[in-house]
């Protein structure tokens, strides 16, 4: 057995698990801690689906070793709504301007969107089309996600 | 005994302490492997090469997440993220070509975790940063037992995803001599698309000019068009002398189809390469050169 003891906060809340040496982040979100809003695409950090931020930094959750995770702050898409289970602005931009249809992507992006905006409050279109360049989307044709992105960030910079 | 028997991961502290890592590894007959961001490594181990070994992560290691910009020479630690040091604009400002071809590699996600370093030892034939890194003269500084060893960085990658290193070895970080009066540097790679791709061809041109424009040093360094990258110095030749217009870049341009040697793959036939890495030199030179009189 070459289970390896890590200790680290997910969504703010400490989280202890057992993970081997070679298994993702991903793999232990999803399979031993349950958290399964974080979806696997590719496996192999083309897609962003896996999209969560550590210490403040998108990352592929499949790109990272769940070990590595010791010792950092990992928000997933469970994270992103409020705690009393309010949708965050992003999200319920997202469901405005419909910019999902089947969803896999749908957590990647509100992930990657949530570090754009904590970075960029104020992005232009470029930005937006850039920063997401590495989540990707069947369905949309990317528009209604980049309407929804604009509109969640003006939103946000000017509460109604 | 299950198929992932003999995984291990150690995270060292000190230089001392990965060294002794990775020696006590190799002595049990064990294979040990660096790693930086991971972002290769994890995918090449999950999908190709799934033999156990012993992963041993640098980013503990002090040494190696050192970015130290010195009067006359900068030093980047071998496992600092790209997204870190495009954030720097001392870097950016002195070393804007190498900086696009950090920012060039993957997506924002990648970003946050792929490195200089990792990218160079991964010593992919399109790496974008190692042509961009041979422009700007950059030298690795390699620790080992014996008190550690540089090398130029275009004698480190030797072949397609082989480096210098030897067993017991690793990558600290780079050093690069900082830039003069009327010097810069600029990379370019063409790909289909506009982000997301692996270079079909890559560029990096790194110049210095006197007071009158002429220029008086040039290093050229092309990728993605032989089985590792190149410096070409018939190109930087073609360069030197001149003010760096457009003859001069037409045959600094042409040095570097002559010294390219490109396989046909999904992405461009060998005389597309061949055209595409003259007009990727023309054009970072130009960048460059414009960069380096402040225009």
């Amino acid at each position: 057995m070459n289970k390896i003891q890590v200790e680290t906060s997910i969504n703010g809340e400490s989280v202890e698990f057992l993970c081997e040496p070679q298994q993702t982040l991903l793999d232990v979100l999803r399979e031993e801690l349950g958290r399964t809003g974080t979806k696997e695409g590719c496996g192999s950090g083309d897609c962003g689906a896996c999209s969560v931020i550590m210490d403040g930094r998108l990352v592929c959750a499949c790109l990272v070793l769940a070990v590595e995770a010791g010792g950092h702050e990992i928000t997933t898409i469970e994270g992103i709504a409020t705690p009393d289970g309010g949708l965050h602005t992003i999200q319920q931009k997202f469901l405005e301007h419909a910019a999902l249809q089947c969803g896999i992507c749908t957590p990647g992006f509100v992930v990657a969107t949530k570090a754009l905006l904590d970075k960029h409050p104020n992005p232009d279109e470029t930005t937006i089309r850039y920063w997401l360049a590495g989540n990707l989307c069947r369905c949309t044709g990317y528009d209604k996600i980049i309407r929804a992105v604009q509109d969640a960030a003006a939103t946000l910079a000017h509460p109604a | 005994m299950s198929a992932n028997a003999g995984f291990a991961y150690v995270a060292p502290k000190s230089v001392d302490e990965a060294l002794s890592a990775i020696s006590n590894v190799q002595a049990r007959g064990g294979r040990a492997q660096v790693m930086a961001g991971g972002t290769d490594l994890i995918v090449q181990m999950r999908a190709m090469d799934k033999a156990p070994r012993t992963l041993v992560d640098l980013k503990g290691i002090a040494e190696t997440r050192r970015l130290e910009v010195g009067a006359a020479e900068t030093f980047i630690g071998a496992t600092i993220s790209s997204a870190v040091l495009n954030e720097d604009p001392r870097l950016v400002k002195m070393f804007p070509g190498l900086m696009e071809g950090a920012d060039l590699i993957g997506s924002t996600q990648i970003q946050g975790r792929a490195s200089i370093g990792g990218n160079l030892c991964n010593a992919s034939p399109a790496g974008d940063t190692i042509p961009a890194l041979i422009a700007c003269g950059a030298v690795c500084v390699i620790a080992n037992a014996s008190g550690g060893r540089e090398m130029r960085v275009e004698d480190f990658v030797v072949g397609v995803q082989k480096n210098a290193l030897q067993p017991g070895e690793f990558l600290l970080g780079i050093k690069l001599r900082n830039p003069g009066p009327r010097t810069s540097d600029a990379y370019l790679r063409f790909i289909p698309r506009t982000e997301m791709d692996i270079a079909v061809a890559g560029c990096g041109v790194a110049l210095t000019l006197d007071a009158k424009g002429i220029c008086t040093a040039a290093r050229v360094g092309i990728g993605a068009v032989a089985p590792r990258a190149l410096l070409v110095p018939d190109a930087a030749k073609a360069l030197i002398g001149t003010r760096v217009d457009d003859a001069a870049l037409n045959a600094a341009g042409a040095a570097c189809t002559v010294a390219s040697s490109p396989i046909s793959d999904r992405r461009g036939t060998t005389d597309y390469r061949r055209k595409v890495i003259a007009v990727l030199c023309r054009r970072a030179g130009a960048i460059a050169r414009d960069r380096a009189l402040g225009v």
